[in-house]
């Protein structure tokens, strides 16, 4: 073990009262990266595990790893390529993505955690995974660097750190992206990482037409079977609900995330998808009304009564439902909270999906407005039981 | 002395936006460029430091139980002369201002000292507070106007100054939101300079 003997040797120059002290935080932070700490809680109660903040937070980038590695691929499948040519376009158009997100945001974490003089907080590695994969692969990296910036300051150090956040940092980085640069967030050339082509994301032409669109490349129309696997146009990370689900089964498999949170998710929108299914054939087209307003009109209906599962394959919904509704600080703490929580995120997903003209994807916004609702869900939760155990006191009497 | 703090400790340690919470409203709500930012600021310093004179020379002259009422007149024709004035000699940053010179009323900062300060003190003192306030209130209002459109729009007053070299305009800084992030800022700022503000 010469690597813990190095690190052994140059502890005492960082600690307290050496000569690099005043860096102790960022040594603290190496050093538990690459091993275990030796120390343990002394106050309160809590869990024997082997695992600590750091190996859960790897738990949840491996289980990202199959939607970035397909990302990649499908950034360089959309403009017309294939195999492993495919896969290392997309890695060369996403890794400086991915580069500046961690080293604008490591930065501010590392600054903040010197000035206060608290440890370096580990949220950050999946964080700084997360955001390159909800934006579109055509981002300027200032955009991607700003965006972090915000959401590491005024999402997580603000409220004081890891564990303390209200919102989700990476959604709050996708946020700000979106209302700040709108132009430069959507549209229709921005989900291509080549000039020549360009096209709707699939949940927008289904927004407008009701269909999946047509690749844009091949010029053949999208399939089912082409959406579930994700070859189709979208954020990086977003597209392929296959690999979402194998992320979703390492995370449930190893305890990380809570298949209740993940799973009412999933309910919420495909029951709220049936309630607009039953709700759209009661619409009806006035016959004078204006060309426009028709034409909108027929375009919500058929959004509307698309089938259920379409809404859970297309767009950031699986994608928000596995890695971000189920975020351990953000989500609701109580079991009955989490399936309250995670059935009005993925409701609200679809409600926001249909009935907002002006943006198709709805995951986003009903994840940051159900954050800032669960601790209210979980008061009352709480409140709840703690009357029913007076009650059961009184019975007993 | 103490006349000089009347003036000065509503812009430092008793500033009513950043440290009362006081007039939050509009200043998320007129702070999107600074020319309309100034005028409200102006309009603000006229309405608190005359409600204040007027309410300090009537103060012993009114019966306790009607004296919000009272207030309230006084505040509402001052609201509204300054209204005309602005229709009569500002048009454009009267209409840009719509609503919210009217809602000078409801202004928490105008009301607050007519009844914490002015109904207690002589005419000249509670001028001087009024003053200070309204210009507590309207310094805020002019940093927060300055980040917002030289970050948003890339301009000052109107006129280009970073747009120019390719500045692409942030437009959350034109959203509401965005105002309440840079009051935020200003508090964790002004906190850090003055720790007795600090809470526990």
């Amino acid at each position: 073990m010469g690597l813990r003997k190095m690190v052994d040797k140059m502890k005492p120059t960082f600690s307290k009262g050496g000569k690099l002290g005043f860096l102790a935080s960022t040594f603290d932070a190496f050093e538990t990266f690459l091993f275990v700490p030796n120390t343990t809680t002394t106050k309160g109660a809590h869990i024997r595990d082997c695992n600590d903040m750091k190996r859960t937070m790897i738990v949840v980038v491996v289980a990202l790893i199959p939607a970035l590695l397909f990302g990649m691929y499908n950034v360089g499948y959309q403009v017309g390529m294939t195999g492993f040519s495919a896969f290392w376009f997309g890695f060369l158009k996403v890794l400086p993505i991915i580069v500046v997100s961690y080293v604008v945001g490591l930065a501010i974490e590392f600054g903040f955690a010197q000035s206060r003089g608290h440890e370096v907080n580990e949220g950050f590695l999946v964080t700084g995974l997360l955001i390159p994969m909800i934006m579109p692969v055509d981002v300027p990296l200032w955009i991607v660097a700003l965006a972090t910036a915000f959401a590491v300051v005024f999402g997580k150090e603000v409220f004081g750190g890891t564990g303390m956040n209200v919102f989700n940092p990476a959604l709050l980085a996708r946020a700000f992206a979106f209302f700040a640069y709108t132009p430069q967030m959507s549209g229709e050339k921005v989900w291509y990482a080549c000039d020549a082509v360009s096209g709707a994301t699939a949940l927008e032409s289904l927004s407008t037409t009701g269909e999946l669109g047509v690749n844009a490349v091949s010029g053949e129309s999208v399939s089912v079977c082409d959406a579930f696997l994700g070859f189709i146009p979208g954020s990086v990370g977003e597209t392929s609900t296959l690999a979402i689900l194998i992320g979703a089964a390492i995370l449930l498999f190893t305890g990380v995330s809570s298949w209740r949170t993940m799973l009412s998710v999933f309910v919420g929108g495909f029951v709220m998808a049936l309630v607009f299914n039953w709700i759209a054939p009661s619409i009806e087209i006035p016959a004078d009304a204006a060309e426009d307003v028709a034409a909108g009109l027929a375009s919500k209906k058929a959004f509307m009564s698309i089938a259920p599962y379409m809404h859970l394959i297309v767009g950031g919904f699986a994608f928000g439902a596995v890695f971000m509704a189920t975020d351990p600080v953000t989500s609701a703490q109580t079991n009955t909270g989490k399936y309250i929580v995670g059935f009005m995120t993925g409701a609200l997903a679809i409600v926001i999906r249909v009935c907002n003209p002006a943006y198709p994807e709805g995951m986003m916004l009903s994840i940051l407005f159900m954050n800032a609702l669960t601790p209210l869900v979980d008061y009352f939760v709480v409140e709840r039981n703690m009357a029913r155990r007076k009650r059961r006191i009184k019975t007993v009497k | 002395m103490k006349l000089n703090s009347n003036l000065t400790a509503p812009l430092g340690g008793n500033n009513p936006v950043i440290v009362q919470i006081l007039g939050i409203c509009s200043a998320l709500a007129v702070t999107v460029k600074l020319e309309p930012a100034v005028v409200m600021g102006l309009s603000v310093i006229f309405v608190t430091a005359f409600s204040n004179l007027v309410m300090s020379l009537l103060r012993n002259g009114i019966p306790s139980r009607i004296r919000i009422i009272v207030q309230l007149v006084v505040i509402a024709t001052l609201v509204i002369l300054v209204d005309q004035v602005l229709r009569a000699f500002a048009y454009d940053v009267s209409k840009q201002l719509s609503v919210y010179v009217g809602l000078i009323i409801t202004n928490c900062i105008v009301m607050g000292r007519v009844e914490a300060y002015a109904l207690g003190h002589k005419p000249w003192e509670s001028f001087l507070d009024g003053v200070g306030n309204g210009l507590g209130y309207a310094m805020i209002l002019v940093i927060v106007a300055f980040f917002r459109e030289l970050f948003g729009s890339g301009t000052l007053f109107g006129i280009d100054i970073i747009a120019r070299f390719g500045y692409v305009g942030n437009s959350l800084m034109l959203f509401p939101p965005m105002a309440l992030i840079i009051v935020g800022c200003i508090i964790w700022v002004h906190r850090s300079f003055n720790k007795d503000l600090q809470e526990k």
